[in-house]
């Protein structure tokens, strides 16, 4: 008798394959709430960066999958992450983005938690006639792990931890940090902006260089011609590979992997005037060099399921509300104590592109609103991820790899997606 | 009951800037670059409140030459979130002379502009600062800073000019 190894008939099957899928990926709430529960409770959900909440007492709002959290620095300098509900009925204990605090009062009846989320104080505690059971009262806590400055949480105990989950991904964050070139990477505020559609759409834009020739041809138009010729992603030897979990990288700009390679290599004329200010500054050389040569960000978008992307010069941060409407963060990054001309000239690059009122982000919304306008109709026919299928190749790190503009990516998220709703 | 000085002051900021709001919504471009100083900035802030422009984000903080490709954008047909561009109407209220320093007045005022496009409608209201030059032909803009009322949460996509 032979032996044949067969996967079992999966539930998503019918409307999920290899290299297409149907579009009530994007459209069905139901399925959209099943994500929420199957997905964002139970995988590694980015929430915050080590500068944002650097000092004890320092904290900031977030959301896991659906669920508000705070994340907070102790005394003792240990990161949590809390779900912003009072264990007594349920109120938030704090409605303030970003602060400094030594603990969270319940503005309804009182209750007082400290940084760790423990329950410290209970107004007229008598009336529970001494059966409060304190210690079992404070603010839920999620599992929360740190990568490089890169903080997640999870409400699941069982899943791997954070290094194995991230796996090859981890040389990609490493490098994507390079560019704070030396100083200690800080955040430096961020753009919101909603659009109509699944969060999957937005997902799957992180590793599509095929759309940017067209729909950032206005972007390319205004900028000037060293970034435009930068930007030829289509005929720049560029990849984009398969990381394992969901995750994947999209090499845009093959000499900028890794920004401490090539200093020696003539400067963009655009940022000669950066490199005169920061000598009239006293800076050394080799370290203008490496300054400049990271201000515009890393040659690579990494894409980590399900929430974070490390793309070029920014964190994007991405929030599903509901099946057609999500949220997107594009978060500024910084040198912390770097000169104050060289976080400028990044401020400047970010809000030329990115944002509702940048010249590229908006074009993007637009074109995944109409993604989920045009879902729609035709729900029998598929979307088509089968870009570049055939040239799958293996790479010496044992990972998968396609050209620039394949869909390897968006195939590899959706591999996840389904390994995790069967699941 | 006369005018006093200061109210003529004032009078002539708010026709001056209702001047700058009437352009942008009829599309008269070429005339609203005009009406601003060479140096002056258009910036929308992201932080409400804050007085340091340059070295926050900011959501636009354009100079003359990004003031030019803005509309070049907006006019250019290419930009698929300005092809067809937002209709938007403004209207300008609640005006206050915060300073007259002879070559330059500061004007606050409120601001409130619907958007349409797509069949969707969105309102934008804003607290604005004007600070205005005064000329040999008049007022120019020196700075205008709109701060949106929620400004640190999620915006649509502005592919237009506020
Ligand atoms: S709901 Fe928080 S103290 Fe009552
Ligand atoms: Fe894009």
């Amino acid at each position: 008798m032979t032996e044949t190894v067969h996967s079992a008939p999966g539930r998503f099957d019918a409307m999920l394959k290899e290299d297409r899928a149907l579009t009530r990926l994007y459209t069905d709430a139901a399925l959209f709430e099943e994500e929420l529960e199957k997905i964002f409770t139970k995988t590694w959900v980015w929430v915050a960066h080590a500068s944002e909440i650097a000092e004890p007492g320092d904290f900031k709002t977030a959301k896991v999958g659906r669920e508000p959290v705070i994340v907070t620095r102790d005394r003792k300098k240990n990161v949590h992450v809390l779900v912003n509900r009072c264990r007594h009925r349920a109120a938030t204990v704090c409605e303030v983005a970003k602060g400094k605090s030594n603990s969270f009062v319940c503005p309804y009846h009182g209750w007082a938690y400290a940084l760790d989320g423990s329950l410290r104080g209970v107004p007229y505690e008598e009336s529970y006639a001494g059966k409060l059971e304190r210690g079992a009262l404070g603010l839920r806590a999620l599992r929360t792990e740190e990568y490089n400055g890169l903080i997640f949480a999870t409400f699941d105990d069982t899943i791997e931890p954070l290094v194995d989950f991230l796996g090859p991904a981890r040389k990609w964050i490493d490098l994507f940090m390079k560019q704070s070139a030396g100083y200690p990477m800080m955040t430096q505020g961020e753009h919101r902006f909603t659009f109509p559609g699944n969060w999957k759409i937005q997902l799957e834009n992180t590793t599509d260089a095929y759309h940017f020739p067209l729909v950032h041809r206005t972007f390319l138009n205004l900028t000037d011609g060293e970034t435009e010729d930068m930007f030829d992603l289509m005929n720049k030897g560029g990849w984009v590979e398969d990381l394992g979990h969901g995750h994947s990288v999209m090499i845009m700009m093959p000499e900028l992997v890794d920004l401490e390679d090539g200093l020696d290599a003539p400067f963009p004329e655009k940022f000669s005037a950066l490199a005169e200010e920061l000598r009239s500054e006293g800076h050394d050389e080799a370290k203008i060099r490496r300054i400049v040569r990271a201000v515009g960000g890393a040659g690579f978008n990494l894409n980590l399921f399900p929430n974070l992307g490390c793309s070029a010069a920014f964190f994007r941060v991405l929030q599903p509300i509901s099946v057609d409407q999500t949220e997107v963060r594009h978060v500024a990054l910084g040198m912390k104590g770097g000169p104050v001309a060289a976080n400028v000239a990044r401020l400047r690059i970010h809000e030329f592109f990115q944002g509702p009122m940048g010249f590229g982000s908006p074009d993007d919304a637009e074109v995944w609103d109409r993604v989920q306008q045009g879902a729609q109709g035709g729900a029998d026919l598929w979307l088509m991820l089968n870009r570049s299928l055939e040239n799958e190749e293996a790479t010496p790190e044992g990972t998968r790899r396609g050209d620039v503009s394949s869909e390897i990516g968006m195939r590899a998220a959706y591999r996840q997606w389904k390994t995790m709703m069967e699941a | 009951m006369p005018f006093l000085v200061k109210d003529t002051a004032l009078l002539e900021a708010m026709a001056f800037v209702w001047l700058e709001a009437d352009r942008l919504d009829h599309a008269e471009f070429e005339d609203w670059l005009a009406m601003w100083t060479p140096d002056a900035h258009y910036i929308v802030p992201v932080e409400p409140g804050t007085g340091e422009f340059e070295t926050h984000l900011n959501y636009a903080y354009d100079d003359h030459a990004m003031r030019c490709k803005r509309i070049e954008r907006m006019q250019s047909g290419v930009s698929v979130s300005a092809s067809p561009v937002a209709r938007t109407i403004r209207s300008l209220s609640r005006f206050r002379l915060l300073a007259d320093e002879g070559q330059w007045v500061d004007l606050r005022c409120m601001q409130r502009l619907t958007e349409f496009r797509r069949a969707r409608e969105r309102t934008y209201v804003a607290d604005m600062e004007y600070r205005l030059e005064r000329g040999a032909e008049g007022f120019k803009i020196g700075r205008k800073v709109v701060r949106l009322i929620n400004a640190d949460h999620a915006l649509g996509g502005i592919s237009y000019i506020l």
